[in-house]
């Protein structure tokens, strides 16, 4: 939208309401004309639904022991031979329902995804704003911290942590703590790239005029950095966030598969599939390969949402 | 140049230094060396007197002169789980993973380069729009279940590949040995370097592609155009040096996910590499194999980063006249 085109709006609605604006933003526009963002982000809300509401949409309970059944076990989907219509997408070794399983596995793999998402920028924030506020040899030391760590993929990190952790507080009890040992992991190997995004942006905005004269009145350094760099500074965090989003599923499903993650007492969607795996080679398929289906259309949605926010965003691109 | 790569050749040190540092803070700190050592029965005196002779209880700074040193010498102590050297287990498995590595580089350079030129050239045909789709679908897919899906597939259903270890291997000298020699050797290769490398090979395309689109606009390939040279002539041999550029640094930096990668793909068909001995080791909570594995990846990434900085300079001459 041009100069002229907001002249237009505010002269003819001098205060337009915020749902008036968003739907005028080019955002907007630009969403709604590419159809593949519409289908992905559809996607991506079914799948957060079907995660929020799994205890009322899943036909079973997969955490209730006293419904489990051996007699149910490794039934194969519906609609092959000995299939039963109770069990759509067939039971696991088991006897869990599987379509049930996956709905709660859905949950901890949003769940564990979007917390260490925000673990990880959090992180990456604090340390990106503080480096290109404070500069000198703060900003050396952790800008040298990031360069070493991003010569190692993420993965490996997380898995360095994963174990070193482990070490450190002895064999904890694996299903209360693997939750937070995964975010911390994740978090810990993801922030990197919020660090340097928001350093450089902070070295740019320290040097505007609203900055010094923040400083001028007296301000102290941290109030300036929360309440007056951080909001402009956060655009391009979004985006990092979004496409994270997608990796960060994508490394706590390997993680759990490795048999680092979730246990399989609260299975993620790698837990799911890394049970399956063992029934792969007897012929049943179906306990790796639909966790499995189910993880890769959720990332495929998230991925499609991210890179479209990025060219969206990117002001080179218009 | 010599002083870019001296300054290069710094910065790695420094950054191996910090490796070492962390190894072995994980070594030193993450339980006690010599509990994991010992057995219940030992006597507190034993355990004394294996402390001081593995010199535990000298200063830190000493202490950490001491694992430098040993490292450099690849000698990383004894693993908790398996009690023999750690640098011994490494030696056996190393030429499993630099044999897989090697296989998807090279799957991915020779699948990736000739698509990337496709799709770059004839932006609207509906190959390369399926080449792009497929490619999104494979950055998509976790590693970890492509090769579940090519072992349901290729393994299980059709039985035409076996899904796990390396097949017969050959040993070539003392300690190396291979699989490229036997047809099961090869055989057993195909679904593990499909699996690597697959995801660079969509990454190169994407790469290629994106570089033709911008290199056949330039001027100079108008003036090779209007030379009246042959599209084959302008296409391989003005266009594609140009976009090899970014290609090579992308690749040589690949190089380094591949080896951290392959633990993922040795454990899906328990490939016996150094990925798996790593995977075992951070399940049972191995540290000095952890801690081995730690500085080995580091430092081939750090070579790899340091060859791949200095094949740019050499590489792309608007560097050196910078420099200058």
């Amino acid at each position: 939208m041009g100069p002229s085109g907001q002249d237009q709006t505010s002269s003819a609605a001098p205060a337009p309401s915020v749902l008036r604006r968003v739907l005028d933003s080019d955002l907007t526009h630009s969403f709604l004309r590419s159809k593949v963002t519409v289908a992905a982000a559809t996607g991506t809300l079914l799948f957060v639904l079907a995660a929020i509401l799994a205890p009322m949409i899943a036909p079973h309970d997969p955490f209730d022991l006293a419904g489990l059944s051996i007699m149910d076990a490794r039934i194969p989907p519906v609609w092959m031979e000995y299939g039963e219509p109770r069990f759509l997408l067939g039971t696991d070794d088991q006897g869990r329902d599987l379509l049930s399983g996956i709905l709660y596995g859905l949950r901890i793999s949003l769940i564990v995804g979007i917390c260490s998402v925000f673990a990880a920028a959090a992180i990456g924030i604090s340390l990106g704003l503080v480096a290109g506020y404070a500069g000198g040899k703060i900003d050396a030391l952790i800008m040298r911290i990031a360069d070493v760590q991003l010569t190692f993929p993420a993965i490996l990190i997380a898995l360095l942590i994963d174990g070193a952790v482990r070490g450190i507080f002895g064999n904890l009890d694996r299903e209360i703590f693997s939750f937070w040992i995964l975010i911390c992991s994740l978090a810990l190997s993801f922030w990197v790239q919020y660090a340097r995004t928001v350093r450089s942006s902070t070295l740019v905005e320290k040097n505007k005029e609203y900055v010094q004269a923040a400083r001028v009145i007296g301000i102290p350094s941290v109030i300036i950095m929360i309440r007056h760099i951080l909001p402009n500074v956060l655009g391009p965090v979004f985006v990092i966030a979004t496409i994270n989003l997608a990796l960060a599923i994508v490394t706590e499903a390997t993680l759990s598969f490795l048999g680092v993650g979730m246990p399989s007492t609260q299975p993620s969607l790698g837990t799911l599939i890394s049970i399956g795996n063992d029934f792969l080679y007897s012929g049943e398929w179906w306990i790796a390969i639909f966790p499995g289906v189910a993880l890769a259309v959720l990332v495929l949605n998230v991925n499609l949402l991210g890179d479209w926010l990025r060219d969206a965003l990117n002001p080179k691109l218009r | 140049m010599l002083g870019f790569a001296l300054r290069r050749f710094v910065q790695a040190v420094i950054v191996m230094l910090a490796v070492a540092l962390i190894a072995f803070s994980m070594f030193r700190f993450v339980g006690d060396p010599v509990n994991q050592m010992v057995g219940m029965e030992t006597s507190i005196e034993a355990r004394e007197a294996l402390r001081e002779r593995l010199g535990l209880n000298d200063p830190l700074p000493l202490q950490f002169t001491r694992f430098v040193t040993n490292a450099a010498q690849f000698d990383f102590g004894t693993s908790y789980q398996f009690r023999q050297p750690v640098a011994d287990l490494f030696a056996k498995r190393i030429p499993a993973t630099l044999e897989l590595s090697f296989t998807s580089a090279l799957f991915a350079l020779l699948a990736g380069i000739p698509m990337g030129i496709y799709a770059g050239l004839n932006r609207e045909s509906w190959l390369s729009k399926l080449f792009l789709s497929v490619s999104l679908i494979g950055i998509s897919l976790p590693t970890f279940f492509i090769g579940i899906l090519l072992i349901f597939l290729f393994s299980v259903t059709l039985q035409w590949l076996p899904s796990f270890g390396r097949g017969d291997v050959v040993e070539i000298g003392s300690w190396w040995t291979t699989g490229f020699l036997t047809v099961s050797g090869l055989k057993a290769l195909i679904l593990p370097s499909i699996t690597l490398g697959l995801y660079q090979m969509t990454l190169i395309m994407r790469l290629i592609r994106a570089e033709m689109l911008e290199v056949i606009r330039t001027d100079y390939i108008k003036f090779a155009r209007a030379r009246g040279l042959s599209n084959r002539a302008i296409y391989l041999r003005h266009a594609l040096k140009n976009t090899l550029i970014p290609v090579i640094t992308i690749t040589g930096l690949q190089l380094g996910s591949i080896i951290a990668f392959a633990t993922i793909t040795e454990t899906v068909f328990q490939w016996p590499g150094m990925g798996l001995l790593f995977l075992q080791a951070v399940q049972n909570v191995d540290i000095p194999v952890m801690a081995a594995y730690l500085i080995l990846t580091a430092f081939l990434f750090v070579s790899i980063n340091f060859i791949v900085d200095i094949l740019y300079f050499l590489i792309d001459p608007r560097l050196r006249v910078k420099q200058a």
